[in-house]
């Protein structure tokens, strides 16, 4: 089952660093969220933009999951190659992710 | 009270903001300015005396300020830029033609070009400032404290201010907050954080067919908040206007663009999400609360921008049986070419990669420091027409400068924001 398939999430992004906001698209399924979406999947995953460390924090009554995801965006938004240069594209990306 | 947000960036539509200006709000809040706004129009400035300011803001305002002023919400906005008090001119003449009177209040003291020490290190990799490129600019995130002296005025101009602080200073007047009030002063942060944004929190960059439907997209309305006493809020949007505000709206935007949940850094406090909730509390309503925070930080953050060099950007279409093999042939056609030049470059091939008749896009990126060694990028995927693989067509190039952003930190003692205050008079009178 894919991630998208229970869940939704927002990508935002400060320099160099995304910011990945998930939750549960129904509220019961936040305890599963919290136990299968460890900040070492969501960065295996997400080898392919995200170079440095993965921090998550738990948010539980807004029953978020909160990814800052380090050097995840070639350099930040000013000076990257990238065609989506914000990385607002990470965050459907990471709803791909098998559970 | 009720404070809406009328624009979330500078290129932002108009027509909600006069929807919200119709519909009624004390305060109407347009946040304009992304980090590299205030650089390019500094570089504007150098070229131009008269400009510097938001590029948008006649347009804007011609539209928006007739029903604004005749609605009495006071309009509060960042789109001074790097000329704040040429935007309250230009404010000025638009508010004489179209017959209206008032005050103009413009904050400055944002700029700290002149004092900002080039051999500080930037906060990203604690390289000196200089050491980046060319400094074009130097922007203090102001805070809302600044904002306070000019707040008795129907338009009120900045330049760099903290985007929730735009938020912040006109919910603590209102409210007879003290902006030392930690807990009162996490709460409109709060809400200003959920506002700054616009249609963020009302169903854009939120549909997804089928998982999260939004609801008449097409004519998004933007949000206000009613402030309680107590410090929560209650996010809504205009009657009839498109869009929903849900938990879910809500929840995406609270925690949007935070890189530390318990402690988000502005000028006014330290806002602390921990405790933070959203309920719904009716159709297109939800309630937040639970806003926790520090003192605020004893230095403030400044923008700096720099020239970082020119990027390069082209691209060539390839469709049909083995479009996407083709494609990978021209760019390692184009990284070739190119290797001796010690650019950096970076070749993809967009598109239906998967699909083996579908259609792909050769998308080339180069920075360079000179425009004329960003034009051999372009020139060499120009090339592909005659010299690259079978079928390529629709070539595009661009070159652009680049202006790079790094931020440092600053005493709080080295800003002096002032206010400046326009009149203007009935003509009649």
């Amino acid at each position: 089952m894919r991630l998208h398939e229970i869940a939704h999430c927002r990508a935002g992004d400060k320099g160099d660093t995304s910011i990945l906001s998930v939750f549960p698209l129904d509220d019961a399924d936040y305890d599963r969220l919290r136990r299968e979406l460890t900040a070492s999947r969501v960065r295996d995953h997400l080898a392919g933009q995200v170079r440095g460390e993965v921090t998550r924090y738990e948010l539980p009554l807004l029953k978020a999951l909160q990814f800052t995801c380090h050097q995840a965006l070639d350099g930040g938004v000013t000076t990257s190659l990238a065609l989506d240069t914000h990385g607002k594209t990470l965050s459907s990306r990471l709803l791909a992710l098998d559970l | 009270m009720r404070i809406g947000s009328g624009a979330g960036f500078a290129g932002d539509r108009v027509e909600p903001a006069v929807q919200l200006a119709r519909a009624g709000v004390d305060d109407l809040v347009l946040e304009c300015l992304a980090e590299r706004t205030i650089a390019l129009g500094q570089q504007r400035r150098l070229g131009d005396p008269d400009q510097g300011y938001d590029p948008l803001l006649r347009a804007r305002f011609e539209r928006l300020l007739p029903v604004a002023v005749a609605n009495g919400a006071r309009v509060i906005t960042n789109m001074g830029a790097a000329h704040p008090l040429r935007a309250g001119e230009v404010t000025r003449e638009v508010m004489a033609a179209a017959g209206l009177t008032g005050r103009i209040a413009v904050v400055t003291g944002d700029d700290v070009l002149d004092r900002i020490d080039p051999g500080i290190p930037a906060l990203e990799d604690g390289v000196p400032l200089a050491g980046h490129g060319e400094i074009v600019s130097a922007n203090a995130y102001l805070g809302a404290d600044a904002l306070l002296p000019a707040l008795d005025a129907d338009v009120v101009i900045t330049g760099r201010v903290a985007d929730p602080s735009l938020f912040v200073a006109p919910i603590a007047q209102r409210m007879g907050w003290d902006l030392d009030d930690v807990p009162r002063t996490a709460a409109a942060t709060l809400v200003g954080h959920v506002l700054e944004c616009a249609g963020q929190v009302t169903g854009g960059y939120f549909a997804d067919p089928g998982v999260k439907d939004v609801p008449g997209l097409a004519e998004l309305g933007f949000p206000f908040a009613d402030i309680a006493a107590d410090g929560s809020a209650t996010i809504g949007k205009p009657a009839g206007s498109g869009g929903v505000v849900t938990v879910g709206t809500v929840r995406e935007q609270l925690l949007y663009e935070v890189t530390d949940p318990t402690g988000y850094r502005t000028p006014d406090v330290v806002l602390d999400f921990r405790e933070v909730r959203a309920e719904r509390a009716g159709t297109d309503r939800v309630r937040i609360s639970g806003a926790l925070g520090r003192a605020k930080p004893g230095e403030l953050k400044v923008s700096v921008g720099y020239r970082a060099g020119h990027r390069a950007e082209c691209g060539i279409s390839y469709a049909g049986p083995g479009a996407a093999d083709r494609a990978r042939l021209a760019a390692d056609v184009v990284t070739r070419r190119l290797c001796g030049t010690g650019l950096r470059v970076r070749a993809d091939v967009l598109g239906a990669v998967g699909d083996p008749d579908g259609e792909c896009r050769l998308r080339v990126a180069a920075m360079a420091e000179a425009r004329m060694a960003a034009q051999i990028v372009c020139h060499e995927v120009e090339s592909l027409y005659t010299n690259g693989p079978a079928g390529g067509g629709g070539v595009r190039t661009d070159v652009r400068e680049v202006i790079g952003i790094v931020s440092a930190l600053i005493p709080r003692s080295d800003v002096k924001s002032q206010v400046t205050t326009l009149e203007v008079a009935d003509a009649v009178a």
